[in-house]
């Protein structure tokens, strides 16, 4: 059906569009890019095992990026979500205690992954005498992700219905039962999603590892040691000057990282929306 | 008889497979009230809402047949805005918008054109006045609408709808959240609106169907059972079902 | 029984108070070793200081200061308009079948990660905007670009929920008032939705303020005050980078209150996000 549209109305519509071409644009261009300069350069070499000035592998940054992703989840997932399983299924609504944990986890959210790598610096390495090592990293990062854990832990937990509950408890299930076994259970791909999602954060970051796990090119034989990850890895590439083919390889390996992340985020969390 | 204002003919309106109006032909008089009446799910409100067409927004909704409104195709000669604006519309729920009460009534004239401050004054006061609302709220023009009570910010929805001058006033169950009191003054000022519009008001209550419309139109399923003078249907109805309902024996 | 469960009970509360602690300990720790420093420099030397002179133990921030507030402003012009416009798009105006495909386009933007989005200002922008403008083609301009895209994905998915959360009874009032489907969405369902659409802003502002590593890409870095758009410019994120990993002393110090200025930015920003959050959901 054909619409009259006065001035007004017609300049809004066409800027809506106009704005949303943009958005879509910037993202193609990006990724288009970064793939077709990147691909031509990521040969066999840089796979292999030894990282030299000569052959800037970077396989040992794959190993320690997969190091301090696990190692950060270790540490934050149990405490996200046990954290959001008080919020959701024992704290009173608008306790001082729940509001307290909002407004921080809140602050938590919008810190800078400088003021982290800072505070991470001055408090495990500095501090707690770590050293530059993945421990140090995993450990700031295990922080900086644990808002996302435990609201999107939170958000899950609250989808489950209540009559769930009822149920459980109706047939004289205790809580704790009822959380470990009816609960969490159906809230497996909420929360999934919000680990995949903070994978994808640990992986991409680089400011906040750079003072705590350091910039050293080799695998890391312990979690005392140092290492460098990807990210951090293409930071030092880039800083260099001479590697920018190198670092346009790196970047499509993240970038297709991030892809298949987003996309099993959203898989999981539409998987939740159906129940 | 004159010339009706609204002529329905052959309505049948379908929500995707369902068929919720069959057939439905009726003429609504000038300057008068009309009142469909009707269980829940009878289509009277359905049938209110095709005809300033806001089933548009509905997907899935087919519906064939004619609405002429002074003997234009609603849905062919005029443009919806236009029709919008001729055929205003209050509904179950006041919604008055998030805004001050002096910019909802003027939303309506700024968005058909009216840019002056002094012109949009007097049209605000004079629709407030028209829906006798004026001396509630002169004081709190620039207070948000959403501060009124139900009862004013339904009249303030009637005064919104006033403020573009419209031909016809669709009502949809405009007083079924509201208190008695306040109930009885938007029938006061239905009563008093009817000089000068042309009035279709759905609703739940047959008492106010009797209180306010000329005309009653009786729906079920979909159908168009009776449709007389108010005063003749309740009376004697004509159709056994008319009767059923409106001594109660359903719905 | 009942003793497992109440432990249990505990372990959950005290999982839940890890964050505060967290937030306790980054405070503690980055004022413990920023605010001594500030001390020594003078408050007002470090803040409103104009040079910035580590080999002369000369400390003062404002030209990063207001070097992020320019690129947080530029990020602000470049990529409100459009993240705001396109939100309502993806609300009001986008194809079921579109609406697919722009979602998680959006959500893809949102997780790229800063070094990436970094390396492409590097090589596509910069060259781009030297090749246009003359220079070396970093500066207050790049940073403002790159930032204000890296900055779509937030605004875009804060303000398409509170967008989402208007009742559809605005936006069918508007209309039955012969108001175009523009003109209701723009003028009522929008304007309903200001406080909302403001915190995805606000969140927007912290994200490009807290920008580190896309922004030492094509800044310039100078840690002076920028003169014009196409000026180096160091922010305070950028300035805490490039200089810590050779600092000591009171360099060093000074550094970390750089910081202290950045978390307090911060701050700021968070309580007024939430606040209108809150004011949102009203």
């Amino acid at each position: 059906m054909k619409r009259h549209l006065d001035p007004v109305s017609l300049f809004l519509n066409i800027i809506t569009k106009v704005a949303a071409f943009i958005t879509i644009l910037v993202l193609f261009f990006i990724i288009a890019y970064i793939l077709i300069r990147g691909i031509p350069n990521l040969t066999p070499s840089l796979f292999e095992w030894e990282y030299t000035t000569e052959n800037v592998s970077m396989m040992p940054a794959i190993i320690n990026t997969i190091y301090v992703v696990l190692l950060s989840l270790l540490i934050s997932a149990p405490i996200g979500i046990c954290s959001a399983i008080y919020l959701v299924e024992y704290a009173k609504r608008g306790s001082k205690l729940v509001k307290i944990v909002l407004l921080t986890t809140e602050t938590l959210a919008g810190i800078p992954s400088i003021v982290y790598g800072l505070f991470g610096s001055l408090m495990f390495v500095i501090s707690l005498n770590m050293g530059l090592s993945l421990l140090a990293g995993s450990l700031t990062l295990a922080i900086m992700v644990l808002p996302t854990i435990m609201r999107t832990t939170q958000e899950a937990l609250v989808a489950v219905p209540d009559s769930y509950r009822e149920g459980s408890y109706g047939l004289g299930a205790g809580k704790i039962r009822t959380i470990f076994r009816i609960i969490l259970p159906s809230a497996v791909p909420g929360i999934m999603s919000g680990i995949v999602l903070s994978m994808g954060r640990i992986v991409g970051e680089t400011a906040a590892l750079i003072y705590t796990s350091g910039t050293v090119g080799k695998i890391s034989t312990s979690v005392f040691e140092p290492g460098s990850t990807l990210a951090v890895h293409m930071y030092k590439l880039m800083s260099e000057g001479l590697y920018t083919e190198q670092a346009c390889a790196v970047a499509v390996v993240l970038l297709v990282f991030v892809i298949i992340m987003n996309s099993l985020s959203s898989v999981l969390g539409k998987k939740l929306a159906k129940g | 008889m004159s010339t009706p204002k609204l002529s329905i003919k052959d309505v049948n309106l379908f929500y995707g497979d369902f068929h919720a109006l069959h057939g439905i032909s009726m003429d609504i008089d000038e300057n008068k009230i009309t009142s469909f009446i009707g269980p829940s799910g009878c289509g009277k409100s359905t049938l209110l809402k095709s005809i300033n067409r806001m089933n548009d927004l509905v997907e899935g909704c087919k519906i064939t047949g004619e609405f002429l409104l002074d003997n234009k195709n609603i849905y062919k000669d005029i443009e919806i805005n236009t029709l919008r604006k001729r055929v205003g519309m209050v509904f179950q729920k006041a919604n008055p918008f998030p805004m001050s009460v002096y910019d909802n009534i003027a939303f309506g004239p700024r968005t058909h054109g009216i840019k002056k401050k002094a012109e949009l004054d007097v049209i605000v006061r004079q629709a407030l006045e028209d829906a006798a609302l004026w001396d509630e709220v002169k004081d709190r023009l620039n207070k948000s609408a959403l501060g009124l009570s139900g009862g004013q910010q339904q009249r303030l929805c009637i005064a919104r709808a006033l403020a573009v001058q419209p031909e016809v006033l669709l009502m949809d169950e405009p007083t079924s959240a509201l208190d008695p009191i306040s109930t009885s003054k938007i029938e006061e000022l239905t009563l008093k609106l009817k000089k000068d519009y042309t009035i279709v008001i759905v609703t739940h209550n047959m008492q106010q169907a009797m209180r306010i419309s000329d005309k009653t139109a009786f729906f079920l399923l979909g159908d168009l059972i009776e449709y007389g003078d108010t005063e003749m249907m309740f009376s004697t109805p004509k159709e056994k079902k008319t009767e059923d309902y409106i001594t109660g024996r359903f719905g | 029984m009942q003793l497992r469960e109440n432990v249990m009970r505990y372990v959950f509360m005290l999982a839940a108070c890890f964050s505060i602690l967290a937030v306790f300990f980054i405070c503690f720790y980055l004022f413990m070793n920023g605010l001594p420093a500030m001390a020594k420099i003078g408050v007002a030397d470090f803040i409103f200081g104009m040079d910035w002179k580590p080999l002369n133990e000369i400390f003062g921030i404002f030209p990063m200061i207001i070097g992020s507030l320019y690129v947080t402003a530029g990020a602000i012009i470049v990529g409100v308009p459009i993240g705001i416009l396109c939100s309502i798009f993806l609300v009001f105006f986008c194809p079921k079948k579109l609406y697919s495909i722009i979602k998680p386009a959006v959500e893809l933007l949102a997780g790229i990660p800063s070094i990436v989005y970094g390396f492409f200002g590097l090589i596509v922008i910069v060259p781009l905007f030297q090749d246009m403008f003359g220079g070396n083609g970093k500066g207050v301009l790049t940073a403002s670009v790159l930032l204000g895209i890296m900055i779509l994905p937030t605004i875009i998915s804060v303000s398409e929920s509170s967008l989402q959360a208007i009742p559809d009874s605005y936006y069918e009032g508007a209309l039955a008032l012969g108001a175009s489907h523009e003109r209701s969405v723009f003028f009522v369902c929008v304007k309903a939705a200001t406080s909302g659409v403001l915190a995805g802003v606000i969140l927007g502002v912290g994200r490009a303020i807290g920008e580190t590593m896309a922004v030492i890409m094509v800044a310039g870095n100078n840690a002076i005050m920028p003169d014009s758009l196409l000026s180096g410019v160091r922010t305070m994120t950028a300035n805490i980078v490039l200089e810590m990993s050779y600092a000591s002393g009171l360099h060093r110090e000074a550094l970390i209150a750089t910081a202290c200025v950045l978390f307090v930015f911060i701050l700021i920003i968070n309580l007024s996000f939430s606040a209108l959050k809150r004011k949102g959901a009203n």
